[in-house]
């Protein structure tokens, strides 16, 4: 099984320095420190290890995801592993050619043609020339842009940049391919074709590490996931297994009924105002902690104010697990007037109608002002499931999930007869 | 498609420490990666300005002009019999060069801080890549020098054959000490603020318009010192046929084989932070 090994991680760690004296960024304040400090003390600090003690092993044939929060490492653990930065501590062992990919299109100059930049951005990723030239017709009829291969980029859209780009990308041969997020940029084709790239890389017996925030992605995409915590190895298994934990750990810190936010929540805001409590009930008014399917729900929120606002702007919005923003409504859409709040205790609620869905929400809650300062922001406040079943039990999929995360209204016809396509396919 | 498996790794990667020797067998994998992003430059400076390539040849023509014209006004200066203009217009060639490579590869890895900071490639490419548009200035401006020997009636010395080696002198002292201002840039941003300055004093205190002669002789010794001194002695003496700058060329040598071995070194240890700092 790991006879045939891509990569071998071996107890790496990067150290970075914090709080410590900046260190001198011009050559005349190096001078002037060595001449005004004290003898005997070293600028110190608080070390901050962005990884620590990482060790694992990728075989040939392997995807492998890297799940984490923000600022976990990530990150620094691809940068470490395509040689960008080195480690502090540890080795890692690479098994045939390293090709990174943390942004589309590196290098890329407006000024120059798509064919130049193709042969630059080659270079860059560490093909040869007549390795790019050898597959130069591949790479644009890929891209699709080879009316305008002799434009300078700068012509381009941003769409044609980017399919240009990835198509360079694409076509390099290597043994061991790092990805970070790219697919956050593009279009849902584009992103299409790079998921398929990615998966007949591992298909074809090569290894891919892939770093990403969508946790869908990942256990689409990747046969094994590891969950980094805190520069820190936490998990290492079946994508699945790893984005539970993950869920468990960092969704939201309570399901359904009423949230409480204490004072040691992370939120953004000026502190004007402060939101204490949010509950999500039906219209009725019982809480829940599952919407059913289509069901109208309502999000209460109790704020204490400590200034007056004059002019006060209450957001809801909702969020897929893995916290990418899927809704926003706001007191003031279609028009609605703001509204005073003097200081003291006040609740709003917002009734809410759309379809979900079947699968896991999160609520975000806030207060601003309509000049656009935040009062109080909370982020995934309460977490949600939508059911795969109306209230009356009637409005059901038959199977076991479904892509997306809104259905909208839809109103279909009947199927009626058709022309023939023209002239069908050959064979 | 992928190799036979190799149970060897392909390469380690390691904790920095000491003084590491750079990969030269990797960087030459490399030499397409340095061939194109030097012909990006060069593309990129020629498409947008609107002379385009002419700025090789009216940079050298334009000072040699103006400078010559000053001096003749101001003081005779003692050039072997050759005329001013085309006296000027070598030393003119020779020193942009040097300065112009100067600048380029001394602000070459803050000015690619995007690229170290997203893929990684030796970083050395990045100098070796800034130097060359400046060779292709010089090969414009040498072709310009020709151009004004005929016009002005002088004929190439028989010392000419020795013109490579003169110029890769040059090349010895602008890249070693470019690599120095490279490394060092990245940590100390002001440097780059030094670089014009030193441009600018050694436009004087080196003999680039008028000759070494000029300098009294008991000053001369620490005169030399400056390893551009040798350089444009020498590159008149191959092309115009001006007194043999004898030992003086060892200056140069040594000098530029002290940077370029000493600039290679530290910039091979500073490299392993570039991606943190730039």
């Amino acid at each position: 099984m790991r006879s045939d090994p891509a990569l071998r991680v071996e107890e790496i760690g990067k150290r970075y320095w914090v709080n410590r004296e900046r260190p001198a960024s011009t050559l005349g304040e190096a001078l002037t420190r060595s001449l005004t400090r004290r003898p005997g003390r070293r600028g110190s600090g608080d070390e901050f290890w962005a990884l620590r003690d990482i060790s694992f092993e990728l075989s040939r044939g392997e995807a492998l995801g890297l799940i984490g929060r923000n600022g976990a490492g990530k990150s620094t653990l691809l940068r470490l592993i395509s040689r960008i930065t080195a480690p502090t501590t540890g080795r890692i062992f690479a098994f045939g050619r390293v090709a990174t990919l943390l942004e589309v299109g590196t290098g890329f100059h407006p000024e120059l043609s798509g064919r130049e930049n193709v042969f630059l951005n080659g270079a860059i990723l560490g093909m040869r020339r007549h390795e790019i030239q050898r597959k130069l017709d591949a790479i644009v009829e890929f891209s699709g842009v080879s009316a305008f291969l002799d434009e300078p980029v700068k012509h381009y859209s941003s769409g044609m940049h980017v399919r240009l780009a990835f198509s360079v990308a694409a076509h390099l041969e290597s043994d061991l391919l790092l990805v970070d997020e790219v697919l956050a940029v593009g279009d849902a084709d584009f992103q299409r074709k790079c998921m398929g790239k990615m998966q007949h890389v591992a298909g074809e017996g090569r290894a891919v590490v892939f770093v990403s925030h969508n946790l869908n992605a990942v256990q689409r995409l990747c046969t094994r996931a590891l969950l980094v915590e805190s520069g820190r190895l936490e998990m290492d298994g079946a994508p699945g297994a790893v984005a539970a934990r993950y869920l468990e750990r960092w969704g939201p810190a309570q399901t359904g009924g009423t949230a409480v936010i204490g004072d040691e929540v992370a939120r953004v805001g000026d502190g004007r105002a402060r939101i204490r409590r949010v509950t999500l009930t039906d219209l009725s008014g019982t809480e829940l902690t599952a919407v059913h399917f289509g069901q109208a729900f309502r999000v209460r929120m109790q704020i204490d104010v400590f200034e007056p606002v004059p002019e006060a702007v209450f957001e809801v919005g909702i969020a897929s697990a893995d916290g990418d923003r899927l809704a926003t409504a706001q007191s003031i859409d279609a028009e609605r007037p703001t509204t005073p709040l003097a200081p003291g205790a006040h609740a709003v609620e917002a009734t809410l109608r759309m379809t979900l869905l079947p699968g896991e929400y999160a609520l975000t809650v806030g207060v601003h002002r309509r000049n656009g300062i935040t009062l109080d922001y909370v982020e995934g406040v309460l977490g949600f499931s939508a059911l795969n079943v109306a209230e009356s039990g009637s409005d059901h999929y038959p199977w076991r999930g479904v892509r997306g995360y809104i259905r909208p209204d839809s109103v279909w016809s009947a199927p009626v007869a058709a022309d023939p396509p023209p002239s069908p396919a050959i064979r | 498609m992928s190799a036979p498996a190799d149970n060897r790794p392909a390469h380690t990667i390691v904790p920095p420490s000491g003084w590491p020797l750079p990969d030269l067998r990797e960087l030459w994998g490399y030499r397409d990666l340095v061939y194109f992003l030097a012909r990006r430059d060069i593309a990129v400076r020629y498409r947008q300005t609107v002379i385009g390539a002419a700025w090789a040849i009216v940079q050298p023509v334009a000072f040699a002009t103006v400078l010559g014209l000053f001096l003749t006004l101001f003081g005779r200066v003692p050039t072997e019999g050759v005329p001013y203009a085309v006296f000027a217009l070598a030393g003119m060639s020779v020193w942009l060069f040097v300065s112009g490579s100067l600048s380029s590869t001394a602000t070459s890895t803050v000015a690619s801080s995007a690229l170290v900071r997203k893929v990684y490639f030796p970083r050395l490419v990045i100098p070796l890549a800034a130097i060359i548009p400046s060779i292709v200035d010089f090969l414009v401006a040498l072709v310009v020098l020709f151009v004004a020997m005929a016009i002005f009636g002088v004929a190439p010395s028989g010392n000419i054959v020795a013109l490579p080696g003169v110029f890769l002198l040059a090349v010895l002292v602008a890249f070693g000490a470019g690599l120095w201002l490279s490394a060092l840039v990245v940590r100390y941003r002001d440097i780059q603020h030094v670089v014009p300055f030193l441009v600018q004093v050694g436009l004087f205190v080196s003999p680039v318009l008028y000759q070494l002669d000029l300098i009294p002789e008991r000053f001369q010794a620490v005169y030399s010192l400056n390893p551009m001194v040798g350089v444009l002695e020498g590159f008149r003496w191959a092309v115009l046929g001006t007194s043999p700058p004898g030992e003086l060329l060892l200056i140069p040598l040594t000098v530029g084989a002290l940077l370029l071995i000493s600039g290679l070194v530290f910039f091979t240890r500073a490299e392993t932070t570039f991606a943190d700092e730039v």
